[in-house]
């Protein structure tokens, strides 16, 4: 893009002459209503309400509490985010609120305020300032603009310190005097009287922006305000005074660049991008109040105008001072209304205030309370002639009719192609419509509603990543698990096999002995596909989907299982402990012989079977023969088993095999004797110490244990689905104990253990 | 002789055709069918399961087979327009089989109320929910699509769907509301 070059439009500037934007109307500017009379100090009003967010971007946190006393000029909201800047107390008083209030904005919905209650005393807080800024850095300079809370004042909001914080190398630094809008004078007002500070505020953005030229820029319909800033910068030739042809729009940021330099601010761009920043009188004087006097921007000028005031003119209002109060200060006559009826801003740009207590924020640059006779209600709407005057006035270069008509008919992607988005709701169109057609309400309409489609679209574009990636884990999830899975039925398939080929190797009497083992390498199986799966307490669906199967899994195996081999099992238990206790005794002697001697001449085939369900029972049986062998002798054979000796090899295997059995059985009967004590009903140690005394007992009190934890078991899972479950359950559990039902009871006992097992699975998960 | 040229030369040029056809296939792939893309563009991703699928995408695959338009609750009557568009079909109205249009709302759950069994959480299709067991849960507001699939797990009926509040920044000018005349553009000149 080609725009002219900088000693060109210096040239042009200097030569007297400006370009001009197209379009643009003459309305009648009604500005002498306010601006004979100095601006005024209202009084303290009774509450002070500051919305968190006062600007373009997000709000603050609010850093004070309800009760908190405040100091004049005091941070009441930290900034967030790089877009945000925080908000002060405007004078001193106790903070009675911190809640929802209705703000200036044309919906009337509430945002989130301050409500502060002032003592009257206007005590200032602290003050820092930077007289000899020159000295700081310019971040310090630019942090210190973020501090002081200061956006722009112009209209839009947008934060200052992003604004000057910019890399671009700038050639035009422009101060907006121009304040196009009809009955507005803020800008006048503030630019005759504080000429000086405004002249202060640009020394402070000439040194942190330092630009190749800075231009004042002033309506030619305010001579007084462009002689008192001619003659506050008179010593500075850089200031380039300008006076430009009053055209509305021309205070617009766009419009003003291109009178001044020709060059247009290309679409969904910034002015930076042709060289140029802009700041508005109002903002360049609270730039200076913040660097020099370390006053954050708490007050600003407010005209209050219409001929439904009988005394119009600006004040210095407090930010947060509600409309009410300072419509009271200026004699606000409701009789002059047919309904009361005030706008925030301009006739052009403003909306209609909800409520008489939204209090004035930092872009309130007029409060216009009309008379009846002073402007239309807008409600005779006709229909368009194509007299095309929309498009001679707009200064955009758009076609408003075309945006009506789409607009209008909700076709919204229509209406971007005609570039509702470069509207710059200046209202230019509406005034000169014939029909009386509020076209600027309707692309105002439309864009709002684009807006919230972009929004909707957004969101449900993550809604759908998010969606997509949780399918995707669930998936992963289910492949692992079934991955498990079969690794689970593959280790259970080669215990099995294992102990099938030790039996016929073996070729003893111990067929009794090759279930129990086969059972137990089964249990085991079962016990580290529990061990292995995810956490239980993990908040997704792997929970319920992974853990229900594998109960079922272990509890329909547990049942098919046990009650077939339980009574052989259970004899087998039996002798397995009377001869685990002889071989554990017997141990203690071995052990001095069997440590020391390595598996130097055992036969390889014997090993291989043994190996198979040796491996897996080793670790575990180990640990509880270590403990089991404790009371006999204080030595560990553990860390290196011996492999039996060929010579020995059946009877040392059998003998093993029985040992192995004991341990488990063992290991189990502590397990439920954990799960006892837990229970704080039976604090005997039952197994670990007694079960070789007597087999009758140990198994009893197994199974009382058992039945005790099945029975907890149950009651914790009947405790969600139906209480009334747990007393059934609780007159059953004794039942189990009952010697005449011992098969039922073995049964359970099984059925238990296996659930015993999982609730312990959980409670270590858990834990 | 003559008929071998001929041969040759047209094998030769098969060859040569086969390898772009062949590079082409490669290089142009395309990944999936573009339709089904653009109808689940179009689809609101409330994942909410009423058209009778597992979520937005299976339902779009199924009208991008012939299935019926008009089976998106949460989507209303705008959706059905726009799949109408992209299908060359007529609009239908919404059946009713699947659920009325209704104001966009968000799941919330009164968390004196919530047991912490987690239940929501593994209903809940895009992980709106955070909690974990035996732990209160709450709703990420923002990621909520409104699906309502988290109500009827809750064993203990704590989780309501409240509608979405207005705030500024998701108002929009309502005529019906908002009189035209409340904005005062048009001045007496």
């Amino acid at each position: 893009m080609t725009f002219p070059s900088f000693e060109k439009i210096i040239d042009t500037l200097d030569a007297g002459k400006q370009f001009s934007f197209p379009g643009g109307v003459h309305p009648d500017d009604k500005k002498s209503l306010s601006n004979v009379s100095p601006i005024k100090t209202p009084s303290l009003p009774q509450l002070i309400t500051l919305p968190l967010r006062q600007h373009v971007g997000s709000e603050g946190a609010c850093c004070v509490n309800v009760g908190d006393y405040v100091y004049k000029g005091q941070v009441l909201s930290q900034a967030t985010t790089p877009y945000s800047v925080p908000i002060h107390a405007p004078t001193s008083g106790e903070v009675v609120a911190i809640a929802p209030h209705v703000v200036a904005h044309p919906s009337g919905l509430t945002e989130m305020c301050v409500t502060i209650k002032p003592d009257g005393k206007d005590t200032w807080g602290v003050l820092t300032s930077m007289q000899d800024y020159t000295a700081h850095s310019k971040d310090s300079i630019i942090d210190a603009i973020c501090q002081a809370g200061i956006s722009g004042m112009g209209g839009a909001g947008f934060p200052t310190h992003i604004k000057a914080s910019g890399s671009k190398p700038v050639e035009f630094l422009i101060l907006n005097g121009i304040e196009c809008e009809p009955y507005i004078t803020s800008d006048d007002r503030l630019m005759r009287e504080f000429a000086w500070q405004i002249r202060q505020g640009l020394d402070i953005l000439d040194f942190l922006i330092a630009p190749k030229a800075i231009i004042i820029a002033v309506e030619d319909n305010k001579p007084e305000a462009l002689k008192a800033l001619d003659i506050a910068c008179q010593d500075k030739e850089k200031y380039r005074r300008v006076s430009v042809e009053t055209k509305y729009p021309a205070g617009g940021e766009k419009q003003l660049i291109q009178v001044l330099t020709n060059r247009e601010v290309p679409r969904n761009g910034l002015p930076i991008d042709v060289g140029v920043l802009m700041f508005n009188v109002g903002t360049c004087y609270a730039i200076a109040d913040a660097i020099l006097n370390g006053k954050p921007l708490i007050e600003r000028i407010v005209t209050v105008t219409g001929e439904a005031v009988d005394e119009p003119c600006n004040f210095k209002a407090l930010l947060g001072t509600p409309v009410r109060h300072l419509l009271k200060e200026a004699k606000y006559n409701a009789s002059k209304q047919d309904a009361p009826k005030v706008i925030m801003g301009g006739p052009m740009m403003g909306f209609t205030l909800a409520d008489a207590s939204i209090p004035v924020v930092k872009t309130t640059n007029c409060l216009l309370v009309p008379s009846a006779s002073e402007l239309t209600d807008g409600d005779n709407e006709r229909a368009c002639i194509r007299c095309s005057a929309c498009a001679d006035a707009c200064p955009a270069s758009l076609l408003p009719q075309q945006l009506f008509w789409h607009a209008k008919a909700n076709e919204y992607d229509k209406a971007e192609d005609y570039n509702l988005f470069d509207c710059i709701e200046c209202g230019a169109c509406t005034y000169v419509c014939p029909s009386e057609i509020p076209l600027v309400h309707y692309y105002r309409q439309a864009k709002s509603e684009i807006r919230l489609q972009r929004d909707e679209k957004n969101k449900a574009e993550k809604a759908k990543q998010r969606f997509e990636a949780r399918n995707a884990r669930l998936e992963q999830e289910k492949r692992d698990r079934e991955e498990k899975h079969r690794k689970a039925k593959e280790a259970r398939l080669a215990a099995a096999n294992g102990v099938n080929n030790t039996s016929t190797t073996a070729s003893t009497d111990s067929g009794t002995k090759d279930k129990v083992a086969a059972a137990l390498a089964r249990a085991k199986a079962k016990k580290a596909a529990l061990n292995a799966t995810p956490d239980v307490s993990r908040s997704d669906t792997t929970g319920a989907a992974n853990v229900p199967p594998d109960a079922k899994d272990s509890a329909i195996q547990g049942s098919s299982d046990t009650p077939a081999n339980d009574k052989k099992a259970q004899v087998a238990a039996a002798i397995a402990r009377a001869k685990a206790k002889k071989a554990a005794s017997a141990d203690a002697n071995q052990t001095a012989t069997t440590q020391p001697l390595p598996a130097t001449s055992s036969s390889t085939d014997e090993r291989r079977d043994d190996i198979e369900d040796e491996k897996k029972a080793k670790v575990a049986a180990a640990i509880a023969r270590a403990k089991a062998k404790k009371a006999a002798a204080a030595n560990d054979d553990t860390p290196q088993k011996p492999q039996p000796d060929a010579s020995e090899s059946s009877e040392v295997s059998e003998d093993k095999k029985a040992r192995i059995a004991a341990a488990v059985a063992k290991a189990k009967a502590k397990k439920a004797a954990q799960h006892n004590t837990a229970d704080e009903n039976n604090a005997k140690d039952s197994s670990e110490s007694q079960n070789t005394a007597s087999d009758k007992d140990a198994q009893k009190q197994a199974r009382i244990a058992a039945a005790v934890a099945k029975a907890k078991a149950k009651k914790q899972q009947r405790d969600v689905a139906a209480p009334q479950d747990s007393e059934e359950l609780q007159r059953q559990a004794p039942d189990n104990t009952n010697p005449q039902d011992e098969k039922t009871a073995r049964i359970a006992a099984a059925v238990a253990k296996a659930k015993a097992k999982k609730a312990l699975q959980q409670k270590s998960d858990q834990s | 002789m003559s008929i071998s040229f001929a041969v040759i030369a047209i094998g030769v040029l098969a060859l040569i055709f086969g390898l772009i056809l062949g590079y082409a296939s490669i290089r142009f792939k395309v990944e999936s069918d573009p339709l089904v893309e653009q109808i689940d563009d179009v689809l609101p991703q409330t994942q909410c399961g009423q058209c009778g699928y597992p979520g937005c995408r299976p339902y779009a695959e199924a009208i991008a087979n012939g299935d019926e338009i008009n089976k998106c609750p949460p989507g209303g009557e705008s959706t059905i327009k726009k799949l109408a568009d992209l299908m060359g079909v007529e609009p239908k109205p919404l059946d009713g089989a699947h659920g009325e249009e209704d104001v966009k709302k968000v799941a919330y759950i009164r968390e004196d109320e919530c047991i912490g069994c987690t239940k929501c959480i593994q209903a809940c299709p895009v992980d709106a929910i955070l909690g974990a067991a035996k732990h209160m849960h709450t709703v990420l507001t923002d990621e909520c699509t409104g699906c309502d699939l988290c109500v009827d797990p809750c064993p203990v009926d704590c989780i309501d769907m409240v509608p979405l509040v207005q705030t500024t920044s998701t108002w929009k000018w309502d005529f019906s509301v908002t009189p035209k005349g409340d904005i005062p553009i048009k001045m007496v000149s």
